[in-house]
């Protein structure tokens, strides 16, 4: 099905939800991290906050011994765990239904994010994600461009997130 | 707000980020039965209370982590952080 996507060059941001995506959560001792991103044939980035691609999908470094891998194949990222199980210890959890994703995009969305963000988002740079608060709810920030955002937002915590986007987004749109 | 740095994303970064988990470098015993009831309360309840440098444990959400660091208690300054496990550093040789 074609969808018609408004792009509202006056806007100050656009907030759209992606559709649903598949997640996993996985969980590795640092020590086991190289052996298992060869058997998983994807790198598993060592520093907090990098992401690596690779032909299927992404992979984002949460903690020392967490990632978070977005793929489009799961059926073969979990034979391929799987196989290494008896030798690599490790957890992979499917997580897909577990938060919502937002794209956030427009000149403003700084400012937006701002509002409920402790932290320096400006300083974040292009190509790097991490997990933070907004306005208390954990949410994993992907920066994609200077100006283009994902926010994946615990599915429970989604109503209040959207709409203190959403008043934030009222008050951008009347220039407070 | 205060400003804490992560040993884990090496990152300075608001406190709204982390929470305070207690005082650090308290070991379970080893064997609980052994332990007079006084001693027990000890290990569960009776904290130093520091006026002035007093190290605590942190965890930090965006990593997961929990840390250890040194705060001093009169100004709310953080002497330093480091990671769970490693021992307790010498503050003067960090203050220089």
């Amino acid at each position: 099905m074609n969808m018609q996507e408004h792009d509202f060059a006056t806007a100050p941001v656009q907030i759209k939800e992606l559709a649903d995506l598949v997640r996993f959560s996985l969980r590795v001792r640092p020590e086991h991290r190289a052996d298992m991103a060869a058997a998983l044939a994807m790198e598993l980035p060592q520093k907090v906050g990098d992401r690596a691609g690779f032909a299927t999908g992404e992979t984002l470094c949460l903690g020392p011994d967490e990632w978070l891998i977005l793929t489009t194949e799961p059926a073969a990222l979990v034979d391929a765990a799987r196989e290494a199980y008896a030798r690599l210890p490790h957890s992979l959890t499917e997580i897909s239904d577990r938060e919502i994703t937002l794209r956030l995009t427009g000149p403003q969305v700084l400012d937006l994010l701002a509002t409920g963000c402790p932290r320096d988002i400006e300083a974040l740079a292009e190509g790097r994600a991490v997990r933070t608060v907004f306005d208390s709810a954990t949410v994993v920030l992907w920066r994609d461009g200077p100006a283009e955002f994902r926010m994946d937002i615990w599915r429970s915590f989604a109503p209040h997130v959207r709409s203190l986007l959403a008043q934030a987004e009222a008050e951008l749109i009347a220039g407070l | 707000m205060l400003l804490i740095n992560c040993p884990y994303c090496e990152e300075t970064l608001p406190e709204l980020e982390f929470a305070y988990a207690g005082e650090a470098h308290i070991d379970r015993p080893a064997d609980p039965s052994a332990l007079t009831d006084e001693e027990w309360r000890d290990f569960l309840f009776i904290r130093t209370n520091a006026r002035g440098t007093h190290f605590e444990r942190w965890r930090h959400i965006g990593c997961g982590r929990f840390f250890n660091a040194a705060r001093d208690t009169v100004s709310d300054r953080f002497l330093t952080t480091y990671k769970a496990g490693q021992p307790r550093p010498d503050l003067k040789e960090a203050a220089e």
